[in-house]
């Protein structure tokens, strides 16, 4: 911001329109990050997070370096994918209007690329929870063959022989050092950063704002009728459901079965949180969906039978018109502005 | 062992991998020890693998037959050692601090573990474990041996692969017959860690602060593929998830341990 005043101190004798062109002029010139812009916190009314920054404390040259790698497409075989490819700011990270990801050589995955915030309150990653901690989870897309397909060991190297990045890893532990576990705590400082938690509903939840009629009402249903899986306020009870989805027949994707290999877990996936979902979709691990209303029509209709369907669906859930119209009102109150637009995500 | 499920759905790591290639082996940096010998207050643990009676020789030649009468090559062997305890004579046990060495077959350097700092002793015993303790495998982004770049921790399964070995067996029926067995699971019935003590046999390692006894152990690769379980790579050629195989595999490499000999 005190570049903005700067900008609005040589627009003072313009018109009020000069002072937005300099806020837009503001917004291509990286901003000096604070400590304070580089400060994790718990938001009010969240539990106390999975991760623990004691053992990783963040700094402004961490989460510069952590920012970086993001944004690096060298982190990928061919040096054309990075993680902010599939990640985009303004889907609050997600892969915006794809129904799955394709990453290297157009190769296209089976799973739809979830939006990132709040990571650190997550105990497991990947719509199947493969992944079990925050830093381990950037290994899994450098990794897999049809994301970024890369032997971290050969990240190493580019990173090593980069112009940079010695120089930034010093700045951030202490020597120019470049280990799997430095690129991992970097990054963690930067994914771990992401917060959301300034939607309207959070505002609401603060006495800062109110919501409407429908808004309210959609809410009470909300918590009659989703909020013991999609538990407030992370929207997410971090456990795995089979929410009676058909599997696609040319993926037949078992979900956090292939992880457990147990029977019992079959078509199970974890519960996304529902925050900024107005802006994430398509939806669901497969990206079946385009639209919200096809999800509400989805848990109106008819479930799946399978043995592992979760037992609260069986009949699935009933909803009215005015109900799922009002769900639409509520649901759209979960955006939260000021995450998607915070500019020190950006790339810089 | 496998639904049909999981087998489809399994498309982030390709079963069929081509015949192995490891490109971190040649790193001697990574597998725990320290690069220059200790003195003194140190034991050496030194292995020397082979495979049944024979020698080991990383190629690709199908000089070795299981007990199943397959013949096979081995072509990569890497292990994790971890959480080593030595106890003395009075029955007082010293386990060493932040225990992970990984051991490469390919790697002379890796296979001579030096435990250092231990107090004087003469002691009669040690244990450790195959693989890697589960606190260690939900802790996050770790260095040393255990760093993942080491090519021995799956990434979109998080966990350790405690041990893998590779090569290839004409009864296989992968691609150009090759086997790939990863060991991996580090909680539940499926764990792949197992602690061993492999006997010294009334052979005592005397430690002083200017002495470093040498234990000699071989490693028999062989061992495996048998006892209990007999491997028979017509139907078992490739593993890289925790499951009842890969514990049978767990199982089988408990005994492949056996001191040698003890020099003081
Ligand atoms: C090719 C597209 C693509 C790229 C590149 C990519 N991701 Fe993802 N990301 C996905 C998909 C798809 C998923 C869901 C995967 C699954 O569940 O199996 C995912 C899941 C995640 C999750 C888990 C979120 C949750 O709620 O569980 C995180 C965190 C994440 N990615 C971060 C990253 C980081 C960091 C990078 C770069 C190292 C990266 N991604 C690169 C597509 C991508
Ligand atoms: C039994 C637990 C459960 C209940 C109850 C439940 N959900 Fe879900 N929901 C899930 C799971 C699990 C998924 C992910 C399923 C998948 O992708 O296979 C999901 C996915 C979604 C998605 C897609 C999210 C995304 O990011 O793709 C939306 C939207 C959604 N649910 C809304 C609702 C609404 C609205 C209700 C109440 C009418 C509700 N859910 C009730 C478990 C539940």
């Amino acid at each position: 911001m005190k570049k903005l005043l700067v900008y609005g101190v040589i627009a003072l004798p313009l018109s009020i329109a000069a002072v937005f062109t300099g806020c837009s002029v503001d917004a291509e010139i990286p901003e000096e990050l604070t400590k304070e812009d580089v400060k994790f916190y718990v938001p009010q009314g969240f539990p106390q997070p999975v991760y623990n920054f004691a053992a990783n404390p963040v700094s402004i040259e961490g989460f510069e370096l952590g920012r970086k790698l993001f944004y690096d497409p060298r982190l990928s075989r061919d040096n054309t994918i990075s993680c902010g490819s599939c990640h985009m700011q303004s889907g609050a990270f997600s892969h915006i209007e794809h129904r799955v990801s394709h990453g290297i050589d157009g190769l296209t995955g089976t799973r739809n690329a979830p939006g990132l915030w709040n990571l650190a309150w997550h105990q497991t990653f990947m719509w199947d929870g493969g992944i079990n901690h925050i830093e381990s989870q950037p290994l899994g897309p450098i990794a897999n063959p049809v994301e970024m397909d890369e032997n971290i060991a050969n990240v190493l190297v580019k990173l090593r022989n980069d112009a940079n990045y010695p120089r930034m890893f010093e700045a951030a532990f202490g020597s120019d050092t470049i280990t799997t576990q430095r690129m991992m705590w970097a990054m963690t400082q930067f994914q771990g950063l992401m917060i959301s938690a300034n939607s309207k509903y959070d505002q609401v939840q603060r006495g800062e704002a109110q919501f409407t009629q429908a808004e309210q009402s959609g809410l009470a249903t909300f918590r009659s009728k989703c909020s013991s899986c999609h538990t407030e306020p992370l929207f997410t009870d971090d456990s795995f459901h089979n929410n009676g989805l058909p599997p696609e027949p040319t993926v037949m994707d078992a979900g956090r079965m292939r992880i457990t290999n147990d029977p019992a877990d079959s078509l199970k996936f974890k519960t996304p949180s529902l925050r900024n979902i107005a802006i994430t979709g398509p939806y669901m691990h497969d990206g079946r969906f385009v639209t919200l209303a096809q999800c509400l029509n989805h848990y109106s209709g008819t479930m799946y039978p399978s043995s592992t369907l979760d037992p609260q669906l069986t009949s699935g859930i009933p909803l009215t018109a005015q109900e799922k119209s009002d769900l639409l009102a509520f649901l759209a109150t979960l955006t939260d502005y000021t995450f998607i637009q915070d500019p020190k995500f950006k790339e810089q | 062992m496998l639904s049909a499920f999981a087998l489809v759905s399994s498309c982030k790591k390709d079963p069929v991998d081509p015949p192995p290639v490891d490109n971190t082996s040649n790193n001697n940096n990574n597998n725990g020890n320290d690069t220059t010998p200790p003195t003194g207050n140190a034991v050496c643990l030194d292995i020397t693998h082979v495979v049944g009676a024979l020698p080991l020789r990383l190629d690709q030649t199908l000089r070795y037959q299981n007990l199943n009468g397959d013949s096979f090559s081995v072509e990569l062997v890497k292990y994790y050692i971890s959480n080593i305890v030595f106890m003395d004579s009075a029955g007082n046990t010293w386990a060493e601090p932040e225990s992970y060495h990984l051991v490469n077959a390919a790697d002379e350097l890796s296979c001579k573990i030096y435990v250092e700092n231990m107090p004087a002793g003469v002691y009669n015993s040690v244990s450790f474990m195959i693989g890697v303790d589960s606190t260690r495998n939900v802790s996050g982004a770790q260095t040393g041996a255990l760093d993942p770049a080491n090519g021995m921790f799956w990434t979109w399964s998080s966990g350790y692969i405690m041990a893998k070995v590779e090569g290839h067996s004409p009864s296989s029926t992968q691609a150009f017959n090759a086997y790939v067995f990863h060991i991996g699971g580090f909680s539940g019935q499926y764990a792949g860690q197992r602690i061993v003590s492999p006997s010294f046999n009334s052979a005592q390692a005397i430690v002083t602060s200017s002495t470093v006894p040498l234990i000699s152990v071989t490693g028999d690769i062989n061992e495996w593929f048998q006892t209990p379980n007999v491997i028979d790579f017509s139907s078992v050629n490739i593993m890289n998830t925790p499951g009842p195989t890969s514990t049978m595999f767990a199982d089988n490499y408990m005994d492949m341990f056996t001191v040698t000999s003890i020099q003081n």
